[in-house]
């Protein structure tokens, strides 16, 4: 039979101040591991979520991002006759051949981030791309040097507001509208008419890539092996989905990984400060937990005992991370975006699963620190635990 | 065989290198119902003899039968429980659990069993009516006085009705007037529920409610007269 639960949890109560500290600790490191957990989610749900399942996206052979892509007017338009493309009600082509290019643009607090222009076809890209509504104003219109821009960077950048104009490559650009697409890459983006983005930057003739949307997903296979194996074209073909969800791994892993390491070197930390508690619990109750083994409870009892207070301990800090971490929840912020080199914000997103995974943390975190003083308590002989003043 | 059988016991403690001999080539028997008080100076090995009687701690050599049970080769868990059901500990100090109630406290050893809990409720308010503090059934141990505290630890020691108490100095820390309490206590229970009693003590009127002296002396018995409670 076991110690009874409550000569732990009184314990805990009697030395309050250090179970409070070394909880402070332990739920100090599991807001920040949610908040990391956080951020790869916000991060990877803004931009996988930007892309459809329902669309393709083609880029020069060999290219990742659209950045670094390059399509000729003749292969897009030989392309966009494919039968597999959709057609609209009016029986016009669904897809759009866009090229992006980046722009340097002040952010509020002042530093220069770079934006990504999108020069698209106002008239069809909302039907392609149905995740993006126009929440304010009117769509662009071709040859005006008219711009709609999305929700997260009329925020965060300065004179991006609906009727501001912003200045790029010499250009005055007027804000006709604000896009909006539920936190997806596109509310960073800045759109334009294509044919004037090209001749702003001087990309005539040609696109950076080309969305459209497929009669049937599963015909995409097919139209891939045909596209990529036939050499007059030079392309390659994804779903637009696959597409984000690409550029969503590596900084998703950069976050994670510098996450974990902080997570780790911080745990570290608190692992000591509970095994610090624990050890000093032990030392100082060791007559009692002689006592105890006297009557006859087991070492496996006194080890269970302290295991479990300072799991208790750890549950305590980790409940406390989480309250603490739950403010953030939906808090926007914004980093580099490596793959496409642009400003691209999202927001912390904490799941009840990753409040779960915090929980969890702090409780491993308490067994790995409690494990040691617990086997100290357990060996520590009867004779000489009796001995102790 | 009576309560305890001792015969060439031996206990030798290392310390760095040198081997400390603290019991040397001991031997004792101790009848069922005696009530032996164990004198001796300081550092005369009487705490370790209580020990290794109540199996806390291991002999180096010798035969230790407590309560027809040859403990002395006895190890972990099968002397835990053996612990638990026969032996009753009594300390200086009383050792109650500082965050338990006295209850709670009482109630400890009847957890290593398969009573229910309206069972072991009706043990701990009998231990406590027998040491006359079943008032005092929800304070903490820093509410009671040394000499309520020892009755609470007694209460304790009687609760799963072990045959033999193991007592070490258990008036050591009491003021004169709990002194006599407890020792009278130990009387009662030595005669009316005819426990065993081994206890250790410095002090000589304590020695003289014990029914037998047993005087230890560098690690061996001394001449062993009968006292004066023996002979009335
Ligand atoms: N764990 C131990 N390690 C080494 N020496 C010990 C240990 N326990 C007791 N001793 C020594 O054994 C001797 C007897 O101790 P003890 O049985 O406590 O004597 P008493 O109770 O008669 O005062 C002492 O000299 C003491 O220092
Ligand atoms: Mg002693």
């Amino acid at each position: 039979m076991a110690i009874p639960f409550s000569y732990n949890l009184r314990n805990l109560v009697v030395r309050r101040t250090s179970t409070m500290a070394a909880a402070l600790g332990i739920g100090l490191v599991v807001a920040v591991f949610v908040l990391v957990l956080a951020l790869a989610k916000g991060f990877a749900f803004a931009v996988q979520s930007t892309g459809l399942e329902t669309n393709a996206i083609v880029l020069r052979k060999g290219s990742n991002a659209e950045i670094t892509s390059g399509i000729e007017r003749e292969i897009a338009e030989s392309i966009a006759v494919r039968p597999e493309i959709a057609k609209d009600e009016s029986g016009a082509a669904m897809v759009v051949a866009e090229v992006v290019t980046l722009v340097v643009l002040p952010r509020n607090d002042g530093a220069d981030v770079n934006v990504t222009v999108r020069g698209t076809a106002g008239d069809r890209v909302l039907g392609i791309r149905t995740n993006v509504r126009l929440a304010a104003g009117r769509m662009f219109k071709p040859g005006l040097r008219e711009i709609v821009v999305g929700r997260s960077i009329s925020d965060r950048i300065r004179n991006l507001g609906l009727g501001d104009a912003v200045v790029f490559s010499r250009q005055d650009w007027k804000i006709v509208g604000i896009i909006e697409s539920g936190g997806t890459g596109f509310e960073s983006e800045i759109w334009g008419d294509a044919a004037g983005v090209q001749d702003a930057f001087r990309r005539t003739g040609v696109f950076s890539s080309m969305t459209f949307r497929l009669t049937d997903p599963t015909r995409l296979a097919a139209l891939r092996t045909e596209l990529e194996s036939d050499p007059k074209y030079q392309v390659t073909l994804k779903t637009e989905a696959q597409y984000y969800a690409d550029q969503a791994g590596s900084l998703s892993a950069l976050i994670g990984i510098l996450g974990t390491l902080i997570t780790v070197i911080m745990a570290v930390g608190a692992v000591f400060g509970a095994m610090n508690t624990m050890y000093a619990a032990v030392g100082a109750r060791a007559r009692e937990v002689a006592t105890l083994r006297a009557l006859g409870f087991r070492r496996r009892a006194v080890l269970g005992s302290f295991l479990l207070e300072s799991t208790v301990l750890s549950a305590i800090g980790g409940a406390f991370g989480c309250l603490l971490s739950l403010p953030i929840d939906g808090i926007t912020t914004g980093t580099m975006n490596w793959d496409t080199f642009s400003e691209l914000s999202f927001a912390f997103r904490i799941t009840p699963q990753i409040l779960g995974t915090g929980f969890v943390f702090a409780i491993a975190m308490g067994v790995v620190g409690g494990f040691l003083p617990a086997v100290r308590a357990a060996r520590v002989p009867i004779t000489q635990g009796l001995r102790q003043i | 065989m009576g309560a305890v059988h001792i015969r060439n016991l031996r206990k030798v403690y290392r310390r760095e290198a040198q081997q400390v001999p603290v019991l040397d080539g001991l031997s004792i028997d101790i009848a069922e119902g005696d009530f032996v008080a164990l004198m001796g100076p300081s550092g005369s090995g009487k705490t370790t003899l209580l020990n290794l009687i109540g199996g806390i701690d291991q002999p180096t050599s010798g035969e230790v039968v407590v309560s027809g049970t040859d403990i002395g080769r006895m190890k972990g868990g099968k002397l835990a429980k053996w612990r638990s059901r026969n032996i009753g500990f009594i300390f200086q100090l009383y050792n109650l659990i500082p965050v338990l109630t006295a209850f709670e406290n009482v109630e400890l050893p009847l957890l290593l069993t398969k009573l229910s809990k309206k069972e072991r409720r009706e043990h701990v308010m009998a231990s406590l009516g027998v040491v006359g503090l079943t008032d005092r059934i929800d304070h903490y141990p820093r509410q009671l006085s040394g000499g309520q505290e020892q009755r609470v630890a007694i209460a304790r020691a009687i609760v799963s009705d072990p045959a033999l108490l193991l007592a070490d100095e258990p008036t050591g820390d009491l003021d004169a007037k709990s002194a006599q309490e407890i020792l009278t206590l130990l009387q009662r229970l030595n005669k009316e529920f005819k426990k065993t009693i081994v206890m250790v003590t410095h002090d000589p009127h304590a020695a003289e409610r014990a029914s037998r002296l047993v005087h230890l002396d560098k690690g061996v018995l001394e001449a062993t007269p009968a006292t004066a409670a023996a002979a009335r």
